[in-house]
């Protein structure tokens, strides 16, 4: 069993680098990048939710806290970008830590609540600070990224760059949830009360693995800023934590290996929409995309209520035993 | 700067109506279903928008908000049967995203049906605004405030005195022995839903002729009515109404005495440290965040 997870492992690792041979259209491209970037973030909700059994609606805070700290520091105080990334990345996790303190000693929607209130809230402050951040219009001309003397300054090397930080993230992620805090989480899952009896401090694993995942929305929003080049505030609104919260719950929310299929899974759609309704429905508009969008995630939702990973795998199962019986 | 002050308040109050009756729909599904429907503004838009379209009919306007509110109430009622009754068995996390769905479709349509233009609504009845001691308050704003008070009473005296209410009341208290008792609480997921769909959509018609209307009114409208019902303790029809209440006050005098972009900031600031000082809620009794979510 061991082998074959290693060998399917390295198999879609192989997919992925072959896949920019296979997809040359420049615009495709770009929607594989950002399918890397939202599945860095949506990583850290699943771990969060799926794993601590706690919400938030608040995830496009961290996230915009990641790309301006990426922004400002880039191009007001001239640090390198790596530098940056890091910077912003514990700054995030330690803001998230502090307003973890006081909330996550509640039960149940307080999370989501709390960091709901800490996500408009930020997004105002993204628009209010205009000497910082610069306003509704936001800071623009934010160079390529440099790490290690590499610079990522093609659609194909940043291609490479969100598609390594989205598995390196779910190698973090999945080597959290086989350490103590990660059994930890999974019987505080199941019971509070019975983890707290044997001794697991709930509270602190909560913390930590919040902490975690605003670190990765952080390490998202950085690699966003630096591939478009531009960060503005509507980017971090609500509406956007909201869409990192269906990434996650379409993709699955019973593991992590839900998160990179959820995040493709959305962005896909939503490109897939805007591309195909116009040849299926002449005169077909933005607001038909809209609605398209919205009834898709209501079906995906009724039909696969635990996920594409889990949907699909069942369809799989399915199809495998009828294609069995047929021929037995 | 009192005058100031009680002028920013009654105005206040009037808006805080609105977010009463869009708090109380929150309420009331959360209570029998322990579902949070996104979707709850778009009631209020659909309510305001249908009116508008309904308007070239030329029936006397009673008649035409009747229509409107019992066409977005069968709006709700669908709702709940086309995309929550299929998927009732799934977790409240699904259900949710569920209704995120649905609020997108909802104002995709508003934006197709409509456009992005807002449309103006005439008061119900014209006039110059009233006097209220050193205060004033238009027509319209005291259309809002009858118009909740109004629906205040007739919802309390359904939820207390109706064989229906009783029901409701029991399945948000135990749903498995109401359903030992021979309720169906499936069934009275679609009444909540169809009673909180009828009441955001009257939120939005006497809203409307005071803020215009427009296909994007129900994304920010359903927002406050969300921090209302938390401030209430998300469970408490009567904590919802003064949270919401309390929260537009708040709101103007802010915007009054500060700036008018402190607003919104002052909105989700009181909700964050009222999670902070008093998490069940300013009134509630502890029985905010039943988990799930």
């Amino acid at each position: 069993m061991r082998g074959g997870v290693a060998l399917r492992v390295i198999a879609a690792c192989a997919a992925l680098a072959a896949l920019p041979l296979v997809v040359r259209t420049p615009s495709y491209l770009d929607v594989l990048i950002y399918c890397g970037i939202y599945s860095v973030v949506t990583t850290g909700l699943c771990l969060l939710t799926g794993y601590a059994g706690q919400v938030s609606l608040g995830q496009a805070a961290f996230y915009g806290l990641g790309a301006y700290a990426s922004a400002i520091l880039t191009t007001k105080a001239g640090l390198p970008g790596g530098l940056a990334l890091v910077l912003g990345l514990v700054v995030t996790a330690a803001a998230a830590y502090l307003i973890g303190i006081p909330i996550l000693k509640l039960r149940g929607h307080y999370l989501a609540m709390a960091t709901l209130a800490f996500g408009i809230l930020m997004y105002l402050a993204f628009v209010e600070f205009r000497d910082l951040t610069g306003g509704p219009s936001g800071i623009p001309g934010i160079p390529a990224l440099s790490l290690f003397g590499v610079r990522f300054d093609t659609d194909l090397k940043r291609y490479y760059l969100t598609t390594g930080a989205a598995l390196l993230t779910l190698v973090v992620a999945r080597n959290v949830i086989d350490s103590r805090i990660g059994r930890a989480l999974r019987a505080l899952h199941g019971s509070e009360i019975a983890a707290e009896t044997l001794g697991v401090d709930t509270t602190r694993a909560k913390l930590q693995v919040f902490a975690l995942s605003a670190a990765m929305a952080s390490l998202g929003g950085s690699l966003y800023a630096h591939h478009l080049g531009l960060v503005s505030p509507p980017a971090f609104g609500f509406v956007v934590s909201v869409e990192f919260l269906v990434m996650a719950a379409v993709g699955g929310l019973a593991s992590i290996w839900g998160a990179p299929f959820g995040a493709a899974g959305i962005t896909i759609l939503s490109e897939g929409i805007r591309r195909l309704m116009p040849l299926l429905l002449s005169g077909a508009s933005g607001e038909h995309e809209v609605i398209a969008y919205g009834i898709i995630l209501v079906l995906i939702m009724i039909f696969m209520p635990e996920g594409l990973v889990a949907g699909v795998g069942a369809a799989i199962r399915a199809g495998r035993r009828a294609g069995a019986a047929s021929r037995g | 700067m009192v005058d100031q002050l009680l002028q920013l308040s009654l105005s206040g109050l009037a808006t805080g109506s609105i977010y009463a009756l869009i708090a109380l729909g929150f309420v009331t599904i959360y209570n029998v279903t322990g579902i949070i429907n996104f979707a709850q503004g778009e009631f209020a838009m659909l309510g305001a928008m249908v009116l508008i379209a309904l308007g070239p009919l030329g029936l006397p306007l009673p008649l035409t908000i009747a229509a409107a509110v019992g066409l977005v109430t069968l709006v709700g009622a669908g709702m709940e049967r086309l995309t929550i009754h299929p998927a009732r068995r799934a977790s409240t996390v699904t259900l949710i995203i569920i209704t995120i769905g649905v609020d997108i479709a909802l104002r995709g349509l508003g934006l197709l049906l409509w456009g992005t233009d807002p449309y103006p609504i005439a008061p119900f009845t014209p006039g110059p605004p009233v006097r209220v001691g050193a205060a004033v308050i238009t027509r319209q704003g005291l259309w809002i405030l009858g118009t909740t008070a109004a629906l205040l009473v007739v919802l309390w005296l359904f939820f207390m005195y109706s064989y229906r209410g009783k029901v409701l009341r029991a399945c948000a208290i135990n749903p498995l022995s109401a359903r030992l008792s021979g309720i169906r609480p499936d069934r009275m997921s679609l009444v909540a839903f169809s009673l909180s769909a009828g009441l955001g959509a009257i939120g939005g018609i006497v809203m409307a002729p005071v803020t215009l209307a427009s296909y994007d009114m129900g994304l920010s409208l359903g927002l406050r009515g969300f921090v209302a019902a938390i401030m209430g303790g998300l469970t408490n029809p009567a904590g919802a109404v003064v949270g919401a209440l309390l929260l537009a006050v708040l709101e103007n005098i802010a915007a009054g005495v500060f700036r008018a972009a402190y607003k919104e900031a002052v909105a989700f600031l009181v909700l964050f440290l009222i999670l902070l000082v008093r998490p069940q809620g300013i009134f509630g009794p502890g029985g905010a965040g039943r988990g799930g979510l």
